[in-house]
């Protein structure tokens, strides 16, 4: 994009098609013969990711909305429908959930990889303004994204996040109706949010074309700032920066595969797997991760205005980076005050982002509003006054010359306190989901559990048999059909067998000829009947609290894990948080309530339930169930097996996505020492 | 982009019959899509939300202002903190009144905000009494 081409394809089609739309020039120009500086590091590859987690997000993106229904009574079904019975549907979900929050990730790589190296500085202002615009539009779309499964978080995020255009002074009302087109968030809502979560991708891919084109013609920064003079300074984009990006788009895979494959919802909420309930609100709303360190700064000040103002302008403040900093010499590298302030500044992100997480109450509101007094220092105060008092380093003269000059640093202790941080940063979602006044489910050992977990097969089965005796008289398990009894990693029943299952439940169908509704055995395609025709009797019948859908429960409940041990979790891959919930709530009833506890008329004392308070009765006794396979008939065992049967209910395709996963993992790990090696390759002479 | 046709008809008016709500009871009816709570304030509550120096509130207005005189006993309010919109809890907190779950807002027997990030107290629907027990909001 920088000029005319003078390149002539060889085949005499090309060569036709080019004097008539020279695109084959503009390509060869822009992605091939390029010049990009020899000395880039490996930061310089999430450009290529980024593209890459577009891409990807729009391929996803585009076929989940032909499964998806955008409809405020059908949304979070039609959800779980794609992730249960569309061919891979889970898979796409994983992909497009966890590809938002991996997109965010390299972008605040590749953003503070700009900070670093000042790579705003002129002659690329309008590269960085470009890149905060794109900034902007991928948060509106990821926010407006989080809605559509129509959970308890995203009606919550919604109405919070939409409330926020009401501080403005006169217009704000009517700003936030016109969002809502209505009186609340509702059906009307999710409409228009999925179809600007539609349109915004394409916006966004239109001003990356803008971004690249600038940088196309201010050309790439690098590492040490100077700009290449000769043609020893650059190497052609192809084949060196595009086998490099591979490479790094292959590593970068490798982390992406983890989460999809391995903890899809370390990342997510589990008060998203609860559908949307206008008239409840959980007791912490948070955003998804990426939004932390502004909600901090929003909670930080105490004013409703002044607080949407700063979050606003914590953003805002970007654009100005350009003028703000003035200093002449680009990269950090050269400036020793200036790079100490960037980790600090990096390190004042990572914690708002942390308190972000947190219930606004104590420490937390103070230490808020100190980091973010330090977070606007640095733009308004630090880098300003650096660039008058700062004695930089001498820069050297050329890229040719930086890299003779070049030893090796501690690239490697930056990059593992970055994986440090991030991995703290991440994980801080998981530290909002307090469970106040109730006690730590223990562990279990989970079949299902790990890179190569299976469901015990006998233990599903005994645990549909303790729904069916025991659970099935309150809770419904509507999500889940007959037929799904006989599909492939669930409890192996034969075809027959689940056809007789299901004819020994009456289904209501009709209406018939007559224009009656009638009753009839079940079928295989049926799903399991609910006790109750809807919540209102389900709330009548038990004394005021319905008993919750179990279809997906062991996704929907979690407790908190609290740090450190949430960074333990990335790797050891726990993701059991919700299965040990159950199983210690089924086992935590105890007749005596301890002192200082009061209960309720009508309610239980649950060890584990949060508050102790549970309308539920005890329901599981000893000998209450007979097993035909002689295993012990306890209530420890009756609670194993009847979460392990609804952990299968929640994700009846967790064996296909952990061997899929497994499978992909090999290909990656082969696939990026290819590239590596390529790339040392093609590297050879230009280091 | 604003409301459509259906959307304003089905915000109509409603009437809510107040004869099952015991006093110290109160009841969450949904009226264009937001919970309005409608309390049944024992003598205590009203006694708490009148005996506050009104103009030491930081949105000051008297409980007088805030009920239908006559029906001193009913609070008719719109269950939606004036924070970020979360849905406050009846009968808890320091003030005998409602308490927000998501960032801690306080409000008193009256709805008015007595503690916390919100700016201004429950708004009060538009509603008037068509019969002693019967009530029209909107």
């Amino acid at each position: 994009m920088s000029g005319p081409s003078d390149y002539q394809p060889s085949n005499p089609a090309l060569q036709w098609i080019e004097r008539r739309l020279p695109i084959f020039g503009l390509i060869h120009s822009s992605f091939v013969a390029y010049p990009t500086p020899r000395n880039l590091n490996y930061w310089w590859t999430f450009g290529a990711i980024l593209s890459f987690m577009l891409g990807m997000q729009i391929l996803t993106g585009v076929i989940l909305a032909m499964h998806y229904t955008p409809n405020a009574d059908l949304a979070f079904k039609s959800v779980e429908l794609i992730v249960r019975d569309v061919n891979y549907g889970w898979l796409l979900r994983n992909m497009h959930a966890v590809g938002a929050s991996m997109f965010f990730v390299a972008v605040y790589v590749h953003m503070f990889r700009g900070l670093y190296y000042g790579s705003y500085k002129e002659p690329r202002e309008v590269l960085w303004i470009l890149g905060v615009i794109i900034y902007l539009l991928m948060m509106a779309t990821g926010f407006m994204g989080y809605v559509l499964p129509w959970g308890q978080m995203s009606f919550w995020g919604a109405t919070v996040i939409t409330n926020l255009f009401s501080a403005i002074p006169y217009v704000g009302e009517s700003i936030v109706t016109l969002l809502w087109g209505g009186y609340s968030v509702g059906n009307p809502t999710l409409n228009r949010f999925f179809s600007l979560h539609y349109l915004l991708p394409f916006v966004i891919a239109g001003v990356v074309v803008l971004h690249v084109w600038a940088l196309h013609v201010a050309g790439q920064n690098n590492p040490d700032g100077v700009e290449p003079k000769t043609e020893k300074d650059t190497v052609p984009f192809t084949p060196h920066a595009t086998i490099k990006d591979m490479f790094g788009v292959a590593c970068f895979m490798l982390l992406y595969a983890w989460f999809i494959f391995y903890m899809p919802n370390y990342l997510g909420d589990a008060d998203n797997y609860i559908p949307a309930n206008p008239g409840v609100t959980p007791p912490h709303i948070v955003p998804e991760w990426y939004y932390l360190p502004f909600y901090a700064i929003l909670r930080s000040i105490p004013n409703k205005l002044a607080g949407v103002i700063a979050m606003f302008g914590a953003i805002i403040i970007l654009c100005f980076l350009p003028w703000l900093d003035a200093a002449k010499t680009r990269s950090s590298k050269y400036r020793p005050l200036a790079k100490q302030f960037f980790w600090i500044f990096v390190a004042v992100c990572i914690l708002l982002g942390y308190l972000g997480a947190q219930p606004p109450e104590g420490i937390y509101v103070v230490a808020g509003r100190v980091l973010t007094v330090c977070y606007f220092a640095y733009f308004l105060i630090v880098l300003p006054l650096l660039s008058r008092i700062e004695t930089p380093r001498p820069v050297p003269n050329s890229i040719s010359e930086a890299i003779l000059a070049k030893g090796s640093k501690a690239v490697a202790s930056v990059a593992v306190a970055l994986v440090a941080a991030g991995a703290l940063f991440l994980g801080s979602l998981q530290d909002a989901r307090a469970s106040e006044g109730s006690d730590t489910p223990p562990g279990n050992k989970w079949s299902f559990a790990g890179p190569f977990g299976k469901f015990d097969r006998g233990a599903l089965q005994r645990g549909l048999k303790v729904y069916k005796e025991v659970c099935a008289s309150c809770h419904g398990l509507s999500y889940v059909a007959f037929r799904n009894l006989a599909e492939p990693g669930g409890p192996s029943y034969s075809v027959a067998q689940a056809a007789a299952f299901a004819s020994e439940y009456k289904v209501k169908d009709g209406p018939n000829d007559a224009g009656d509704m009638f009753e009839r055995p079940g079928r295989p395609a049926d799903y399991f009947p609910s006790p109750f025709p809807n919540e209102q009797a389900a709330r009548a019948a038990n004394g005021g609290a319905a008993p919750p859908d179990l279809s997906l429960i062991t996704k929907a409940r979690s407790y908190k894990r609290g740090f450190p041990w949430f960074i333990f979790d990335f790797f050891t891959q726990y993701q059991e948080q919700g299965p040990d919930y159950v199983a210690a709530v089924l086992q935590g009833f105890e007749e005596k309530v301890p002192e200082g506890v009061t209960i309720p008329e009508g309610s239980y004392f649950n060890r584990y339930f949060p508050g102790h308070a549970i309308k539920m009765p005890k329901p599981l006794s000893d000998g209450q169930v007979t097993y035909d396979d002689g295993s012990p008939t306890t209530v420890a065992q009756y609670s194993k097996d009847v979460t392990t049967f609804l952990m299968w209910t929640a994700e009846p395709h967790m064996e296909a996505r952990k061997r899929l996963g497994f499978q992909v993992f090999v290909f990656l790990i082969i696939f990026a020492g290819l590239m590596y090696f390529t790339k040392k390759k093609v590297w050879a002479d230009s280091h | 982009m604003n409301p459509d046709a259906s959307t304003i008809a089905a915000g109509a008016p409603i009437e809510v019959d107040l004869s099952p709500i015991a006093e110290g009871q109160d009841i969450k009816v949904f009226w264009r899509g937001k919970p309005i709570y409608i309390s049944h304030r024992t003598k205590k509550q009203i006694d708490e939300a009148r005996a506050v120096n009104v103009a030491s509130l930081p949105d000051p207005q008297s409980d007088e202002a805030r009920v239908k005189s006559g029906h001193e006993q009913w609070l008719v309010v719109i269950g939606i903190c004036t924070h970020l919109g979360c849905i406050p809890i009846a009968h808890e907190g320091n003030y005998d009144g409602f308490f927000c779950p998501c960032h801690g807002s306080q409000y008193d027997s009256s709805g008015r905000i007595r503690q916390g990030p919100a700016p201004a107290n429950l708004p009060v629907p538009p509603y008037q009494f068509v019969s002693d027990t019967k009530i029209q909001i909107g």
